[in-house]
């Protein structure tokens, strides 16, 4: 027998949470159909579920000086509209689902899912996402690549809610997103790749990349990046083999029903070489 | 079993229910609600499209807890508006449907839409309907259309 609860406020939530093993639900985007049954049945959860998309507390954005804090249980579509969210964020959000997936889908959902497809993933990387885990005992603040070690594994522990996403507004010359999917709308990625520069008396003073769906996490290389940073745009360019074969290195991808290796890694490079050329 | 709340239709409704149905299969089976349909039963096809709090949401994957003290309208609410008639008109004159099975989650989409975008322009139509499919009219005549209800309903969204 499995339960279900509808907390009616966050210390509701984190009682429960300590008290038995939920599963917590956001949008349900994911869960829902992970879980789906036969036609006019309820999903097949297999655990206890807490349902707390509605809490109201988990539903803001915060800006202060250097950060933004983002409630885990703001819908997508609020974020895409919202004047303090980054415009980068809201170029990958903008290609999401649909309209009434992103009124009900979370960052939060994406993390916990942790699918290496996840395209909001990308921007919470290329940000420095500070994850906060809150339980009953206390609080953790995590980076994101420390909060996601695998495909639909997190470091979350039972007694935990994702309560609020940390992100950075950076200053960026330049931001590209590109998504590879079978159409515009309602795809999952076969490729996504997420990246930004910031160009200063033509001296690369911060370079960002990231990619998704080309291994079993989001790949981003502070290495590789750290490489890039203090050249001339020309000297990157004329390292844009170097810094292709770097990448290369770490793209593995598997074949799949959307996608396949061959393909996943040749358009994935095909991506990174357009974005140095183009710079 | 849990109590769940919520306004349907602009009525308080109460229902002792698991908080995991569907909101389609209750809005269908419970409450005899039958323009939400169940198409890819997945989230993509927006056949089973409602309005929550205002905003479109595919209740095929919308658990019934998380509609817990809100307001739930589907197409047969929606009817009774001056919105709807106009939207209704304007997918009549451009011929916006054939087979009818996607358009109450059309005309939600489009509501959607309009309830927060009142002079959209074609490409924020596109995207507004881009979770709905249509697999008659090829878009271009539904497009029109909420082109066209946004024109005639100057001052009512």
């Amino acid at each position: 027998m499995v339960n279900h609860v509808i907390p009616n406020t966050y210390l509701d939530a984190l009682r429960y949470l300590s008290d038995q093993t939920f599963k917590v639900i956001a949008g349900g985007t994911d869960l829902m159909i992970q879980k789906r049954g036969t036609r006019e049945t309820p999903p097949n959860f297999d655990s206890n579920m807490l349902y707390c998309f509605n809490l109201k507390e988990l539903n803001y954005v915060h800006k202060e000086k250097l950060h933004i804090h983002i409630g885990s249980m703001t819908p997508l579509e609020v974020l895409l509209h919202h004047q303090d969210i980054p415009e980068i964020m809201k170029q990958v959000i903008a290609e999401m689902a649909s309209p009434a997936i992103r009124n009900v889908a979370t960052l939060s959902g994406n993390i916990a899912n942790a699918s290496p497809a996840g395209d909001s993933l990308l921007s919470l990387y290329l940000l420095n996402a500070e994850i906060v885990l809150e339980s009953l005992n206390g609080k953790r603040v995590l980076p994101i690549d420390q909060v996601i070690t695998g495909p639909r594994q997190t470091v979350i522990s039972k007694d935990e809610i994702i309560k609020e996403i940390i992100i950075e507004n950076p200053k960026f010359s330049k931001i590209q997103w590109t998504k590879v999917g079978g159409r515009r709308a309602d795809a999952i990625s076969k490729i996504s790749c997420l990246s930004a520069v910031q160009i200063k008396n033509n001296k690369v003073i911060d370079f960002r990349l990231t990619l998704g769906a080309v291994y079993k996490t989001v790949i981003r290389s502070r290495e590789i990046e750290s490489k890039c940073i203090g050249l001339t745009l020309d000297q990157l360019k004329e390292n844009k083999n170097t810094i292709l074969s770097l990448y290369e290195g770490l793209i593995q991808p598997i074949d799949d029903q959307r996608s396949n290796r061959i393909y996943r890694k040749k358009v994935a490079l095909n991506i990174i070489e357009k974005w140095i050329a183009d710079l | 079993m849990t109590l769940i709340k919520f306004k349907l239709n602009g009525i308080d409704c109460e229902i002792e229910s698991d908080p995991s149905l569907r909101l389609l299969d209750v809005l269908r089976n419970h409450f005899k609600l039958t323009g939400p349909k169940e198409g890819c039963g997945e989230g993509e096809c927006g056949a089973c499209a409602v309005l929550l709090d205002g905003k479109i949401v595919n209740s095929c994957i919308t658990p019934l807890a998380n509609v817990h003290m809100k307001e739930v309208t589907t197409i047969e609410g929606y009817r009774e508006t001056n919105k709807y008639q106009v939207l209704k008109e304007a997918m009549e004159f451009e011929n916006g449907f054939q087979c009818g099975i996607c358009t109450p989650g059309m005309m939600i989409a489009a509501e959607s839409l309009l309830s927060k975008n009142p002079h959209p322009t074609e490409e924020e139509v596109r995207i507004g309907i881009s979770g709905n499919l249509c697999r008659c009219t090829g878009y271009n005549m539904i497009v029109k259309a909420v082109l066209r209800a946004s024109k005639k309903g100057e001052g009512i969204w």
